[in-house]
């Protein structure tokens, strides 16, 4: 073997400078993504045809400026919320399970979201004429979000000993609050008339379509919020992809950590489900992804997270608007149908590196 | 300036795994705690590197351990696990990196290759640490150890390296160069704080030798000072003997002579 290959071989591969500039190729593609978030939906009102009428002079219709500022706005705002926000949280839980499956689901926050919804659908119309005066349409997002919150806090307090908080029985006391609620679930489905049960189905499907500023403005604070609390802990998901042990010795407060990592997570993904239900695929793969082009350092990965979750979920938007307009399909279906066999393909071919 | 451990107490549940146990490690010596399965080796090491409650008195560089913080611990002293797994396909380099992250050589980006390369793997900088051997696995490990605590002095006070069975998972070429390391470390004012298995490499390269057993300290000296027929009997509860080939002096351990 020559000296120069000896040399090439032995510098040490820059993953994390390539990681860096992917945040930058991201950025691009997200603004890409939402210039056609605006362009593409069920009316032939599109952004080109704006921008050229306000270029010219002329006013834009009563149609043109409903359907961009109170209709395709807010639904690309909220697009970018959630990806962003089930994306890092995906990464997040990842990091703190030290399993490249983890999702959100773990902590808790998607069977007790689920719960929630479902009795605000089929007990809903049972609660006192004031409380449905003031909630109106918001009763099933807001149960929700106490579903997820609630289940989420439950579990850590039950994990949690002499303010140290174990991992594992987060887990499994995890899977056996799922199963609870999951029967407590299945006993309102089997009382719920018809019409409650489309609503059910739709709901745990996922959409963008219920978008209003109304929301935005009520789950986007928690989001931004929650997400920024997660990108503060890319140092410590590295040390603890070492276990606990090993990222104490390394100069990290672990519990701390932790708190901060499970209480990001829920907030997160807690206002994300509320206000568009239960969209799988993006928590997961997402990550997945992104370990496989630029490694696995957290001080990348989350930001990166970030704005590939919230591409992907833009694009599924469009495509979940388009492709059966004027009707659309729920986005959960969109994201199932694209993920899974782009996962499947991923993990076939990169056996080696996703074995763990 | 050194590692001090007063009257350590560990309990398991009802099963007391330390009673009373003191140690004290002086900078420029390699401290080697022994004795058998169990004895509370590994557990003492726990209580020095507060990775687990103790009752007693951890003191670093005359400061109480139980006050500083974890990074101000971790600018102190690295500690090198018995056995390490990786949740995600981090690169040796990148695992070493880890290391530098949480020490105060953070400013040296050199630093890491130049661990990798003190333990012999510079070559595997780019391998994803699920494709090594255990044992390469344990020297990049031992690398990311060093990264953390580069200087071995800084400030002018000691810097420790406090190790569990560090030759655990090696061959006997790499058994040497970890504990030559170890010793380097020592000579050049940092302090070491190793659990041994290996009686002949504690005899070799130990400056004091602290022998457990049963959760007591049992003997505390220099290896020819505590490497006696009669203690090492006692500790292992078999009968050995300790016998010292005719140039150097320094004592070895046969098992060929042992009666059990």
């Amino acid at each position: 073997m020559s000296a120069v290959t000896e040399e090439i071989e032995t510098a040490p591969r820059d993953r994390l400078s390539r990681a860096r500039t992917l945040h930058g190729v991201l950025a691009g593609a997200l603004v890409l993504a939402c210039i056609a978030s605006l362009e593409i939906g069920a009316t032939d009102v599109t952004l080109t045809a704006m921008l050229a009428k306000l270029v010219q002079g002329e006013a834009l219709s009563q149609v043109e400026r409903v359907v961009l500022l109170d209709i395709r706005l807010p639904r690309l705002a909220m697009g970018v919320l959630v990806g962003a926000a089930l994306a890092v949280s995906g990464a997040a839980m990842q990091g703190l399970f030290r399993n490249p499956l983890a999702d959100p689901g773990i902590v808790g926050v998607g069977a007790g979201a689920g719960l929630g919804a479902i009795l605000a659908i089929v007990l809903g119309a049972l609660l006192p004429a004031w409380v449905i005066d003031q909630t109106g349409n918001q009763l099933t997002p807001f149960a929700a979000f106490l579903g997820g919150w609630g289940s989420t806090i439950l579990l850590y307090r039950v994990s949690t000993r002499h303010g140290r908080t174990s991992v594992a029985t987060m887990l499994l006391a995890g899977i056996a609050l799922g199963a609870l609620a999951g029967a407590l679930s299945g006993i309102l489905v089997y009382i719920a008339d018809d019409r409650q049960l489309r609503d059910l189905t739709f709901w745990g499907l996922g959409s963008l379509a219920g978008a209003s500023w109304a929301k935005v403005l009520s789950a986007g604070p928690l989001i931004v919020l929650s997400i920024g609390a997660a990108m503060m802990l890319g140092r410590g998901l590295n040390g603890l992809a070492l276990g606990e042990a090993t990222a104490a010795h390394i100069g990290i407060d672990v519990q701390r950590m932790k708190s901060i990592a499970i209480l990001a997570v829920a907030g997160a993904t807690g206002a994300a489900v509320a206000v568009s239900g239960g969209i799988g695929f993006i928590g997961i793969v997402v990550p997945h992804l992104l370990r496989l082009a630029s490694g696995p350092d957290h001080r990348t990965l989350l930001l990166n997270s970030a704005l590939l979750g919230a591409i992907l979920l833009i694009l599924a938007d469009v495509i979940a608007r388009v492709v059966i307009a004027p009707a659309e399909l729920p986005i959960g279906i969109v994201t199932a149908v694209l993920g899974a066999p782009v996962f499947l393909w991923i993990l076939l071919k990169r056996r080696g590196l996703v074995e763990l | 300036m050194s590692l001090v451990a007063q009257d350590i107490h560990v309990s398991y549940g009802q099963r007391v795994a330390l009673r009373g146990v003191s140690l004290t490690a002086r900078p420029g010596e390699v401290t080697a705690i022994v004795g058998p399965n169990g004895s509370g080796k590994s557990t003492l090491l726990g209580a020095i590197t507060a990775a687990l409650p103790f009752q007693g008195r951890v003191s670093l560089n005359g400061q109480d351990v139980a006050m500083l913080k974890p990074w101000d611990l971790a600018a102190q002293r690295a500690v090198l696990p018995q056995a390490s797994r990786l949740a995600f396909p981090f690169t040796a380099i990148e695992v070493v990196r880890l290391g530098l992250q949480s020490g105060t050589a953070g400013d040296r980006p050199e630093v890491p290759m130049q661990a990798l390369t003190r333990v012999g793997l510079a070559h595997y900088a780019n391998r994803t640490f699920q494709e090594l051997s255990g044992g390469e696995a344990q020297r990049v490990m031992l690398a990311r150890v060093l990264a953390q605590v580069w200087a071995p002095v800084e400030n002018g006070q000691p810097r420790w390296l406090l190790l569990d069975e560090p030759v655990s998972s090696l061959d006997i070429a790499h058994q040497l160069q970890v504990m030559e390391i170890a010793r380097g470390f020592a000579r050049a004012g940092g302090g070491v704080i190793a659990v041994m298995h290996d009686l002949n490499l504690t005899a070799l390269y130990a400056d004091s030798v602290a022998v457990l057993a049963d959760g007591q300290r049992l003997a505390f000296g220099t290896p020819a000072e505590v490497l006696t027929d009669e203690t090492l009997s006692r500790a292992y509860g078999c009968n050995l003997r300790v016998s010292a080939p005719p140039p150097p002096g320094t004592p070895f351990v046969l098992p060929h002579a042992a009666t059990v």
